[in-house]
């Protein structure tokens, strides 16, 4: 698995090829869920656009009018902003982010992991290596246990992203 | 030249930090724990997003944590909608009241 460092004023990874896949699916996904896929009905969408008054279905609605396309247009670039930082193809290689390349991709990779947790039922008390034990355990090659593992790895991505960002 | 009078250095009045009248900030954006964002990651989102102390935001952290939720600012309602679809960018759980 790869590290995010610092290099100067520059944060850098060196992706192995399956870990550009990876994240170049889950970046395009979370893109299909804020465009062709849009659903308010979907649990997604609800986690990533609240509900900001939950006893006021009304103002809820009347702040959505208002504030929802900027958000979508938000999440689906700084996605982008992960889809444009990996490298280009079928190949591993580095990725080298300035400040606010770095920001977006620690914003999409946040909306990526809260999309993966709500299809998981990630709860709070949630232990991720039980979780993933136990899907091993029902069947090794089932969706659960990829769904996992990337869900994890995209955790651990981000908080070493993060890490160099406080450095 | 004697007219000019020396600058006169009046201690600084340091007002008092009192709380602002409920009525001036009768709102208030909240953010809820869940069980997906990290916990440094909240935390500089509220430095990020608030200017706050590391300190100060880590705290708010905690208490989102541990209480499940916290008031992380407060004031006219149209700033706290702007501070919670802020949030909402990046992906806290954010919701507007009344304080």
């Amino acid at each position: 698995m790869s590290m995010f460092r610092r290099e100067g004023d520059r944060y850098v990874a060196t992706f192995a090829v399956d870990e550009v896949r990876v994240l170049r699916k889950v970046a395009s996904e979370v893109v299909g869920l804020l465009t062709d896929g849009f659903d308010h009905g979907d649990p997604v969408v609800g986690r990533l656009f609240p509900e900001v008054y939950p006893d006021d279905a009304a103002g809820s609605a009347e702040f959505r009018r208002y504030t929802e396309g900027d958000l979508k247009t938000g999440k689906i670039d700084q996605a982008g902003a992960i889809l444009a930082g990996l490298p280009d193809g079928e190949a591993g290689g580095e990725v080298r982010l300035d400040a606010e390349a770095a920001e977006a991709w620690l914003r999409a990779l946040n909306d990526a992991r809260l999309a993966m947790g709500v299809r998981l039922e990630i709860k709070d008390g949630t232990d991720l290596g039980e979780e993933l034990d136990d899907a091993v355990a029902e069947d090794p090659t089932s969706s659960r246990v990829f769904q996992l593992s990337v869900y994890a790895y995209l955790g651990y991505l981000q908080e070493s992203l993060l890490n160099a960002l406080i450095d | 030249m004697g007219g000019m009078a020396a600058p006169q250095v009046a201690p600084v009045e340091t007002p008092d930090t009192e709380e602002v009248p409920v009525s001036d900030r009768p709102w208030v954006t909240i953010v809820w724990d869940d069980p997906v964002n990290l916990m440094t990651y909240v935390t500089w989102v509220f430095q990020k997003l608030f200017g706050y102390s590391r300190e100060k935001a880590e705290q708010l952290m905690l208490d989102v944590h541990h209480k499940g939720k916290a008031v992380v600012s407060s004031g006219a309602r149209e700033r706290m909608e702007h501070d919670a679809s802020q949030l909402h960018a990046y992906g806290l759980w954010a919701t507007v009241d009344r304080s």
